[in-house]
């Protein structure tokens, strides 16, 4: 008896915590070569548009991620971060030429302020009351920025055209390619991220106290301290692609930038895919956004409100049939793999 | 600033936190009963006000006629809702209830969107309009009209809950629905009741609205928004809480608009929230 | 023998009732003291009065020389006091292998020496086979033996254990009893509140007994058992078995 516990034991000791499954980097791999080779395959300005559109609201997804499905704090105004990314870059853009790499930088400090300012009241808000104070905050942003003169209130701002310096002044005119590495690159770099904080002693904190905080602060976790750190990294995240987004439309006004209806795509977006797994919110952006996107060709002016409508109905199917999202579709081994 | 002007605001923010408080009054009952927020509670108010505008529009029937009929298509969805949706989550984890309700609101603001346009619409020459004038303050009729009625709906909920036997049954779901059904309470028909209750309160707020708002789709997200702070504000699970809260909430929306600046009526209300949360979770009345 | 604890004149009331009152007991590094008392007697806000999960209205609680008083949770964990609760609270979604690191995340090793650890306390616990078996696969039993290895993973000298025995089949009390043993042979003094009586009496060292919220006996078990006081508040007699 003695002899074969401790033989499990040994066996057990020798197992990784986190076994690399190389069928998946294989897949991983090849997806990132065909990704960086789609656009010499000569690709309409729609489909690498609607690639952009993927990457953007992969990165956005993934952010609320960390802060829904890592963390367990349902926020339900997180396109504030966003905002503030894209407004801080736009504004000292136009101001003082600063160039909008340093503008990111720049609005994910302000972000990360934020964050910590509106994290620290709200620590002693959980569930419900922290939901409706998210989407509180979230409108509260938008009228603010709605009647800020110094960054054009309402009508928002214009960012100059500029033909020279693409890459200094981060636009590009000619074509969306480099728009198009751009977000893949921060893509690959986010969901990097995304998939080390899982693995690491944070993730292992962060989901103690979304499963159970009572039970974490008895195991030596500040809940209040790992709150916040959610909120920041979060923040961080989501910060750039405001920016990002930003030198991408060129324009900017608080109806876009403080959208409601961003925080409702990214929170189905993760819900759909899987919340609390690093692939999720990739698998509900795969199939979200070229619906939403294809929709709008397809129904015109009244598009934007068809796809809505899919994504609510969606939402509610997931959540009485398949709460835990559809990655939980595919089948367990490959699952307690890719979760990894 | 004169105090005909202040006692104007204070009035008109008395009679707007009437409807308030109707409106919170139906998303604390649905929350007491089963502990769900109703993310859709303003979609429900804007349907109750579309449905009279239609109504109105079609069968020429004034708000006032089609209010008992607003109120029960409302009451009804309210059951649908349950029957459809509710029961499945009832004991899911709280982001899959938030989700779920918070889905609902999406699918109904876009259904409209879809159906109607986000045109603006609303009820022309209803039967009842115009101002009445007292000591130097205009009132509105249509307002103190729709005030009253959700008053009066109100008293009706509380006498119901406090005096009747299915209110009582509902209380006593609503402490804890296990031991309820020990006494033979069917907890699934007093939640759909709870529904439907909850959703007849907007409906018939939403009705009495139509006479004097302009109704679009997105129209409930600033409704809902300040019936969540009134319910933290009087407590989740307190009608009576619903009632004070509302008509602060009425309040503060009003003097905050005249006194400070009305673009920001929100900040005002939700900066109250805050407070609230923080410092008194519980709120006024609640558990 | 050196006092791990002291509790001092500990009261809490909530609204009109006393769940606590003028509570005076120091627990010996190394024992095991077990805490008895009829429903409502007090125990569980005892418990999580010393934690930190509540604040006293008065009294004082120096654990190690240190007063822990108005500390929090985490605070109060870092020094060196684990527990389990009484209403299990594991990480549903989370293995069990994956629990029992967070606990051992606390002392601040790395990650793959906190797995290494962890795998040795469960198999103390002996459910070593489970390590990889989600929470909530996990039967009552199974779940007390994760709460008391999570526990144990912080590394704690003072272990505080919230009816263990509560609501499990009867045939894996002797199982559990036998863990408790062990983790005490570690050098692990342990506080535990009990309802069931032979578990008690054959466990601790001293036991404190409470009823409606004030000490009424602090005894070694023999004397516990014959102790009026303590007869009287169990209404009809203890459940009296001497060994």
């Amino acid at each position: 008896m003695i002899d074969h516990t401790n033989l499990l034991l040994t066996e057990a000791k020798q197992e990784s915590l986190w076994p690399i499954n190389f069928k998946f980097i294989y897949i991983i791999v090849i997806a990132i070569v065909i990704l960086i080779l789609f656009p010499f395959s000569k690709p309409q300005d729609f489909h690498i548009h609607l690639m952009i559109m993927v990457f953007l609201y992969a990165v956005m997804s993934q952010s609320w991620n960390v802060i829904a499905g890592f963390s367990g704090q349902i926020s339900l105004g997180h396109v504030v971060f966003f905002g503030i990314g894209g407004y801080t870059s736009s504004f000292l853009f136009i101001e003082y030429g600063l160039t909008p790499w340093i503008g990111i930088l720049i609005g994910m400090f302000f972000s990360i302020i934020v964050a910590i300012l509106i994290g620290i009241p709200m620590l002693r808000l959980s569930g419900h009351y922290f939901a409706i104070a998210t989407l509180l905050i979230g409108f509260s942003f938008q009228i603010i920025f709605q009647r800020w003169d110094l960054i054009g209130a309402a009508s928002g701002l214009w960012i100059p055209l500029i033909w020279e310096n693409s890459w200094f002044n981060l636009q590009f005119h000619d074509s969306k390619i480099p728009y198009y590495y751009i977000f893949l690159t921060i893509f690959i770099l986010t969901y990097l991220f995304a998939w080390l904080l899982y693995k690491s002693k944070i993730g292992f904190k962060l989901r103690a106290i979304r499963d159970d905080p009572q039970a974490s602060a008895s195991l030596g976790i500040s809940v209040s301290q790992y709150k916040i750190i959610a909120f920041i990294i979060s923040a961080a995240i989501i910060s750039p692609m405001g920016s990002l987004f930003a030198q991408y439309i060129l324009v900017i006004d608080p109806e876009r930038m403080f959208s409601f209806e961003i925080s409702i795509i990214i929170l189905l977006i993760v819900v759909m895919g899987g919340i609390g797994n690093v692939w999720g919110p990739l698998l509900g952006t795969i199939i979200l956004i070229p619906l939403s996107e294809y929709s709008r060709i397809y129904f015109g002016g009244t598009g934007g409100s068809i796809d809505l409508l899919i994504y609510g109905l969606l939402i509610m199917i997931i959540c009485i049939f398949r709460p835990e999202g559809l990655i939980s579709l595919i089948p367990n081994k490959l699952i307690r793999k890719i979760k990894v | 600033m004169t105090i005909e002007i202040i006692i104007q605001a204070v009035i008109s923010g008395i009679l707007m936190g009437c409807i308030y408080a109707l409106i919170a009054a139906g998303l604390s009952l649905i929350f007491g009963l089963m502990g769900i927020v109703n993310f859709a509670h303003g979609e429900h108010l804007m349907l109750s006000m579309f449905f009279s505008f239609w109504l109105w529009t079609l069968l020429g029937l004034d708000p006032i006629f089609s209010l008992p009929i607003v109120l029960t298509i409302l009451a009804i969805s309210g059951i649908f809702t349950h029957y459809f949706l509710i029961r499945f989550i009832l004991k899911a984890k709280m982001l899959v209830q938030i989700c779920a309700t918070f889905g609902l609101s999406v699918f109904l603001r876009s259904l409209a969107q879809f159906l109607w346009t986000p045109d603006f619409r609303n009820v022309k020459n209803p039967l009842i309009e115009g101002r009445i004038e007292v000591a130097g303050i205009f009132i509105g009729q249509p307002q103190l009209f729709a005030s009253f009625v959700c008053l009066l709906s109100f008293l009706f909920l509380y006498l119901f809950i406090t005096k009747t036997e299915t209110g009582l049954a509902l209380q006593a779901t609503a402490q804890d629905y296990q031991a309820a059904e020990t006494l033979g309470i069917n907890s699934n028909k007093i939640f759909a009741l709870g529904w439907a209750i909850g959703l007849g309160c907007v409906g018939i707020a939403g009705s009495m609205m139509s006479n004097y708002f302009f109704i679009f789709p997105d129209v409930g997200i600033n409704f809902a928004l300040y019936a969540f702070v009134a319910v933290a504000l009087g407590g989740f699970g307190s009608i009576l809480g619903s009632l004070i809260a509302g008509l602060i909430v009425g309040l503060i929306e009003s003097l905050g608009g005249l006194l400070i600046d009305p673009s920001y009526k929100l900040l005002y209300v939700f900066f109250i929230y805050l407070i609230i949360v923080i410092y008194r979770p519980q709120g006024l009345f609640g558990k | 023998m050196s006092i791990i604890l002291k509790v001092n004149k500990l009261s809490k009331s909530f609204g009109g009732i006393h769940a606590n009152r003028n509570i005076t007991f120091e627990v010996k590094k190394g024992e095991i003291l077990g805490i008895i008392g009829p429903n409502g007697a007090g125990k569980s806000t005892l418990f999580d009065l010393i934690t930190g999960y509540t604040k006293p209205d008065s009294g004082s609680v120096i654990f190690n020389e240190q007063s822990i008083n108005n500390k929090k949770p985490h605070l109060i964990s870092k020094l060196g006091i684990g527990r389990t609760f009484q209403k299990l609270k594991p990480f549903h979604d989370q293995t069990l292998l994956e629990n029992v690191i967070v606990g051992a995340l606390a002392t601040g090793l790395s990650l793959e020496k906190a797995k290494l650890k962890s795998l040795e306390i469960i198999d103390l616990v002996d459910l070593i086979e489970k390590r990889h078996h989600f929470a909530k696969e996990l039967s009552t039993g199974q779940l007390k033996r994760l709460e008391l290895a999570r526990a144990m993973a912080t590394n704690p000298n003072l272990l505080m254990i919230d009816e263990v025995t509560g609501g499990v089949d009867q045939k894996t009390v002797p199982g559990l009893i036998e863990i408790i043993k062990k983790l005490n042979s570690l050098g692990v003094t342990i506080i535990t509140i009990e309802h069931n009586m032979r578990v008690i009496m054959s466990l601790s060292n001293r036991i404190l007994a409470l009823d409606r919220g004030k000490k009424i006996a602090f005894d070694e078990p023999k004397e516990i058992q014959e102790n009026e006081k303590v007869i009287d508040a169990y209404l009809g007699g203890v459940e009296v078995a001497t060994n």
